[in-house]
């Protein structure tokens, strides 16, 4: 059994101290008046020396107000894009916690309706690491509801008077409203939290019994899940992310998003595999369970610059103005996390994880992750941030304030979950194959 | 000087895997393994220098990716610049998602083959070429490992029964 070491506790729980006091702070500071916000950017342009105005003019949400005076009507964006900065941050780090988990579930899923017969030995971790769904998931569904109270002007789609002079909007507005907006959120996360709780029910009711009927069960529950979950996560794309700029879609946007999820999720497998490891525990996972989580790392980040550059390059190519104002904003404006993201989630782990000694070094391991979950962070804040905040962005106190303190509710909730089984299965099927796994 | 050669045949891998470590532990040389299908881990444990086809394969791909840029600049920039979709092709460097597939699937291309022709080469294979393996067995469903005999040959076919070979030949090479 894992005992969750008090220094790691400590240390989780001081992380979501400080990102608590620093998203409050985000949010204190957020201006209140159109004065302030202009009395801010002001102050900002010093350093930047303007260039701002025409930007922002074309982040979405911009052609809702194109009717009105246009001074006014900027003055009044700039400080819905300002008071919307401490929630995108909030959003982004929550999703981006979420989508660990989720991916882990994905993940977990495969291994378990392909009968992997390398993996079984990796199911307590990946079980620990889904825990966070439950908690996540209910803080993302109190997010949105707040969004869906105005609490917030992140969706623009949610304003009345928005659709109001706005038939695009109308168009699609049997979809995105936002009652249905919630019951899908709703079926989407109670899809999810449902088969994780029953698979884990299942996973440990295997070790205790005295035949393989729990795994059948499971089998047949995770062939289940997958389909829905192929189904569902492609819509939770759309409707949680996609929507933030309502008028542009791309249909390969949730395989874009699954591929970001999936690749964080395989990371975060490694990295706390690799620190179970350290600390003596899972003595029977050997560097070829590594040497293969590494594998997926290096094939799914492939995988998620292929969508990337699939994305990009039809939009590119076929130039049609609702389409290429999602690429122009954030290369204009976000040039750098833009660019910066495809270093470090295609360029980076392509060269570093190619040779096939290095994936089965545990530090180079847990090196690469984290490049590469800081690049899937910049992936989720490239695609919330433009439709949020527009030219307004910038990574501080707010944004890291939120990483800090999901980061350090993630790992509380996910450690004190491993506590709660032996790390290793004992009677699965598969768990000698497991054990014996080499490559 | 012929030297002598034993040829003990096994019917399942593992067990030639197992045998394999037992004859290496016990110094004997192994020439070589004549397997139906790759066996994983058979290198290794032979203690076989690892494959540098993957240096090969790299290099390959760096060439391919060149090709690529080379002549899709020597075409679309250089030769015959047109206008597609609004987009004139006068610069590599603006046009270049354009010839983004066209680069992945040249180093791709390059990579693959010269692997390919590479592995072809550094085994000694080419067309009409005989077989090497001793027995038409080994492409079918027996392995056979071949153990160079100093010194007293009775030990080595003993340590190769006991490894669980199903039949052992010797003869001169």
């Amino acid at each position: 059994m894992y005992t969750f070491s008090n220094r790691l506790k400590i240390g989780s729980l001081i992380l979501m101290a400080l990102g608590l006091v620093g998203m409050g702070i985000g949010f204190v500071s957020a201006p209140s008046t159109v004065e302030e916000a202009k009395a801010m950017v002001a102050a900002h342009d010093d350093g930047h020396g303007g260039g701002h105005e025409e930007a922002a003019h074309e982040a979405s949400g911009a052609a809702a107000h194109a009717d009105e005076a246009h001074g006014t009507d900027h003055d009044e964006h700039l400080l819905h894009q300002l008071q919307n900065r401490p929630w995108s941050a909030t959003y982004v780090a929550l999703f981006f916690f979420f989508m660990i988990s989720l991916g882990v579930l994905a993940f977990y899923g495969v291994q378990r309706a392909s009968q992997a017969g390398w993996s079984p030995m990796l199911f307590r971790v990946m079980e620990g690491i889904t825990a966070w769904l439950v908690p996540g998931g209910i803080l993302l569904f109190v997010f949105l509801v707040l969004s869906v109270l105005h609490m917030n002007h992140l969706f623009v789609w949610m304003d009345a008077d928005t659709v109001a002079h706005d038939e695009l909007l109308q168009g699609k507005a049997g979809y995105l409203n936002p009652t249905f907006f919630l019951i899908r959120a709703a079926i989407y996360l109670g899809g999810w939290i449902g088969y994780r709780e029953i698979s884990r029910r299942l996973s440990l009711a295997q070790d205790a019994s005295d035949d393989n009927s729990n795994f059948v069960k499971n089998f047949r529950w995770s062939a289940a899940f997958l389909v829905f979950y192929l189904v569902s996560e492609s819509m939770m794309s759309w409707d949680w992310i996609m929507s933030l700029d309502p008028h542009w879609f791309s249909t390969l946007f949730g395989w874009y998003v699954f591929a970001s999820m999936f690749v964080s999720g395989i990371t975060v497998i490694a990295m706390v595999t690799i620190y179970l490891k350290s600390r003596g525990y899972l003595p029977d996972v050997n560097d070829s369970h590594i040497h293969d989580l590494a594998k997926f790392m290096f094939g799914i980040s492939i995988f998620w610059t292929y969508l990337w550059f699939s994305q990009f390059m039809l939009i590119w190519y076929a130039n049609i103005p609702e389409e290429v104002t999602y690429y122009v904003t954030r290369i204009e404006n976000y040039s750098l996390p833009f660019w910066g993201m495809v270093a470090m989630n295609f360029i980076f782990p392509l060269l570093v994880l190619m040779n096939s000694d290095y994936k089965r070094l545990n530090w180079f391991v847990i090196m690469a992750g984290i490049v590469v979950l800081m690049g899937h962070y910049l992936d989720v804040f490239n695609m919330v941030m433009p439709a949020t905040v527009g030219d307004q962005w910038y990574i501080g106190i707010p944004e890291i304030s939120a990483v800090l303190f999901f980061g350090g509710a993630f790992m509380f909730w996910v450690f004190r979950a491993l506590t709660k089984a032996p790390l290793q299965p004992t009677r699965n099927p598969y768990i000698e194959e497991s054990r014996q796994f080499h490559y | 000087m012929a030297s002598k050669v034993i040829h003990a045949y096994y019917n399942d891998d593992d067990v030639l895997m197992q045998a394999v470590k037992k004859v290496k532990a016990a110094r004997h040389h192994i020439e070589e393994v004549y397997c139906p299908f790759p066996v994983h881990g058979l290198d290794k444990a032979m203690g076989l220098a690892p494959t540098r086809i993957a240096i090969t394969s790299f290099m390959y791909g760096c060439l391919g990716l060149t090709v690529a840029i080379v002549m899709m600049n020597f075409i679309m920039i250089q030769d015959w610049p047109q206008d597609i979709g609004g987009k004139p092709s006068f610069s590599y460097l603006e046009n270049m998602p354009a010839f983004m597939p066209i680069m992945f699937e040249m180093t791709v291309f390059f990579a693959a083959h010269l692997m390919v022709i590479t592995f072809y080469l550094r085994s000694r294979l080419w067309p009409f070429k005989e077989a090497e393996n001793p027995d038409v067995r080994s492409t079918d469903d027996h392995f056979i490992m071949e153990v160079e005999v100093h010194g007293n040959e009775s030990d080595l076919t003993a340590l190769l029964m006991e490894t669980g070979a199903v039949e052992i030949n010797s003869l001169e090479k």
